[in-house]
């Protein structure tokens, strides 16, 4: 036994960590399999099948047809485009919104600590619960919003936001705006909290120009959380669905991709076009995650 | 000796009768799944304990989603596992072609005259293949709700025609409005994009004389001139008679615009009636229902057929029992107790001559025509692929509701779409 041993080599330290590194890793890795591999490589297959949701032991390999048929359907690409603005201007909004709310929270004023939790609030309801909310009080007959721009003036006869297709996606996008700017806040104002206060301590004694103290020094010392809010939201909204689902259903106009997939899996059975939408969602959402990482590597190096 | 051994033998026999006797009396335990929306939870559970009382066995209810959406979307996950959970399904009317396959023949188990006690065309829709799969428990059919009080006022009486009820509409809400009631409006109806828009678009459709979408057949039939004029004819109330905010109303939308005294006329189904009658509604008393209008008067009356049916699973390990529940559930005392109690319309049509049901529920005498001609959704001929053919269906209509579309062109591409999607009318 200890004669086997001692012909092996030891183990340098290096080794030894690594090995355990994996082992700790290891529960990690298994767990990633079953619960994110396994639904995705059988999301895969499904794509490539005309699997029905009545029966899921009957499909047949159809080859890329789920995709050609895809690319081929207006609704489709209504519902790319859809996903692409919403995702776009909402980060935009909620990244510029958070950051004023962080900058706002990060200085030192009374009752801090309670405003800093009633900013939360929206963030903490249920998106369901919020975006009905939202529903009833964008209603063209009795909804407050339009009520209230009216007393003040700005408008001459109520707008049914939800119901024209000119205005639905931007009533939506400010819902999300609405929810999700407290989130972006909270994230940044961890970064901001960061920053030493050394820093600002010698700018001011260098008498620095606040607005040249945000840009020069506070804007780059936050730049990797900024960069990992970022992100966050961009994945996220990319694959937005209960906020448009409750507030307009199945409505093409502002059908985002995930919407469309369910409702291809779920109310037209059709499991084979639904995990094709799906697997395309993923690979749109990896390919945007990889540009953007790689982007802000490069950012990082120069 | 001999005669003391076939007293064992008989008593032994006897013992065995006995035994299985009471293995068979074993109460059995059955589940069902039950609708959500309003009182239907409460009726049910009183019902089924009913039932559970009167035979000794014990009964399970299964909550399920208020949205039918999501109903459905859990009924297909248990059958198409092929789960015995669930023995009893509450199912809705434009469901059998979908769940079908899952379901027992109930029609070996009822008889003749248990069957045609209930309306013809709910059984028709009911039976897949030559094969009764559901039951039918209570009815719904779209109806026209208008403002008495207003209708009196300015002395008109109720439409039987979209173009009465334009005219009514338009007089009506520019007077009151130049009187200072801004918010009225002439018309709401379930506008938005999904199911109800079918139910919906179909009403007008087939009020105008154009068809069903597609035939008993399976063959396209929307691409008709007189299916356009009345989409066309639909878009032009919107911004005139209806809020623009219609197009994303559905029915309950619709009944808090019409409930807070701001609507003269609505579309919607019969549930909305006790609610608008009920003590706290503004417009207590001040209301009644009729027919939904005819296009013209070469058109008919009609109304979306509605309502919910009562089906077996095929892998219940308890179908007697199941069986019998439903034989219970949709029998004429039950469905009188619920439209009583509850305003179910029953299935049966002996019970519209009730006067106790129809003391409750003036309008299901008034109505009876409506009820037992409701056009039927084509959900039969187009079987699994339904709910793509009224996806499909109810946003060509909206496109129309929301001017981007002209109607016939919307309606050309349409039959095209429903063509390829049927293979020509084979579904």
């Amino acid at each position: 036994m200890s004669a086997g041993l001692a012909t092996r080599a030891p183990l340098t330290i290096e080794q030894r960590r690594v090995r355990s590194a994996w082992w700790f890793v290891a529960p990690m890795i298994v767990a990633l399999v079953a619960v994110a591999g396994w639904p995705l490589t059988r999301t895969f297959w499904f794509s490539v099948t005309d699997a029905n949701f009545s029966d899921l032991s009957v499909a047949q390999f159809i080859g890329i047809d789920n995709f050609t048929d895809l690319l081929a359907d207006p609704v489709w690409w209504s519902s790319v485009r859809n996903t692409l603005v919403f995702t776009f201007v909402s980060v935009l909004l909620e990244t510029v919104l958070g950051l004023i709310v962080a900058l706002i929270l990060n200085s030192h004023f009374p009752m801090r600590g309670a405003i800093r939790a009633a900013v939360l609030v929206p963030w903490a309801i249920p998106t369901v619960v919020s975006a009905q909310l939202w529903n009833w009080m964008y209603h063209d007959v009795f909804g407050i919003i339009n009520e209230s721009l009216i007393w003040m003036g700005v408008l001459d006869h109520p707008v049914a936001w939800i119901a024209n297709p000119h205005t639905n996606l931007w009533a939506i996008v400010a819902v999300d705006v609405w929810k999700t700017t407290p989130f972006m806040a909270l994230l940044l104002l961890a970064g901001l909290q960061q920053i030493s206060a050394e820093v600002y301590e010698a700018a001011r004694v260098d008498g620095i120009h606040p607005v040249k103290v945000f840009f020069r020094i506070t804007l780059p010392l936050l730049k990797p959380a900024l960069l990992v809010a970022v992100i966050f939201r961009v994945l996220d909204a990319m694959r937005v669905f209960d906020v448009i689902y409750v507030m307009t259903g199945n409505n093409q106009t502002t059908m985002s991709i995930s919407v469309y997939a369910r409702q291809q899996l779920v109310d037209f059975q059709n499991v084979g076009m639904g995990s094709a939408a799906a697997t395309l969602l993923f690979a749109l959402i990896a390919i945007i995650a990889v540009i953007y990482i790689t982007a802000a590597r490069i950012g990082k190096e120069t | 000796m001999k005669l003391s051994s076939a007293k064992i033998f008989a008593s032994l026999g006897l013992g065995l009768i006995f035994a299985t006797a009471s293995l068979s009396a074993q109460a059995a335990t059955v589940s069902i799944s039950c609708g959500a929306v309003g009182q239907e939870a409460d009726q049910c559970k009183q019902g089924v304990e009913a039932w559970a009382k009167k035979t000794g066995n014990q009964v399970k209810i299964v909550s399920t989603p208020t949205s039918s959406t999501d109903q459905l979307a859990l009924y297909q996950q248990v059958l198409a596992a092929k789960s015995g959970d669930i023995d009893v399904f509450q199912i809705d009317v434009v469901w059998p072609g979908i769940l079908g396959t899952h379901f027992v023949d109930l029609g070996k188990s009822f008889s003749q005259e248990e069957i045609e006690r209930h309306f013809p065309p709910i059984i028709a829709n009911n039976t897949i293949k030559g094969h009764l799969i559901a039951m039918p428990w209570f009815t719904d059919a779209g109806l026209l709700y208008y403002r008495k009080d207003l209708l009196d006022k300015y002395g008109k009486k109720a439409p039987t025609t979209w173009q009465e009820l334009t005219d009514t509409a338009k007089e009506i809400q520019d007077k009151e409005r130049a009187a200072g009631n801004s918010k009225m409006h002439g018309f709401v109806f379930q506008g938005k994009a999904y199911e109800g828009l079918t139910c919906v678009g179909l009403e007008w459709i087939d009020s105008f004389g154009g068809g069903q979408i597609i035939d008993g057949n399976g063959k396209v039939t929307v691409n008709n001139p007189k299916a356009a004029e009345a989409l066309t004819w639909a878009a032009s109330t919107i911004g005139t008679i209806a809020p623009e905010g219609v197009l994303n109303y559905q029915e309950e939308e619709a009944r808090g615009v019409f409930q807070a005294g701001d609507a003269v006329f609505m579309r919607n189904w019969p549930y909305a009636w006790s609610l608008a009658n009920a003590a706290d509604s503004p417009v207590k008393g001040k209301i009644g229902v009729t027919a939904v209008p005819k296009g013209s008067d070469a058109g008919k009356l009609t109304g979306a057929l509605g309502g919910w049916e009562l089906a077996v699973s095929k892998y219940s390990k308890n179908q007697a029992a199941a069986i019998d529940l439903v034989k219970y559930l949709t029998s004429p005392e039950e469905q009188k107790r619920r439209a009583i109690a509850g305003s179910f319309n029953p299935t049966i049509m002996s019970l519209y001559n009730d006067k106790e049901v129809t003391d409750a529920n003036p309008f299901m005498a008034q109505l009876y025509d409506t009820f037992a001609n409701a056009v039927a959704r084509p959900s039969r001929a187009s079987g699994l692929k339904y709910n793509q053919l009224s996806s499909d269906f109810f946003n060509a209509v909206q496109s129309v509701l929301r001017k981007q579309t002209d109607a016939s062109s919307a309606l050309k591409q349409l039959a095209a779409k429903l063509n390829q999607l049927s293979h020509n009318g084979k579904w």
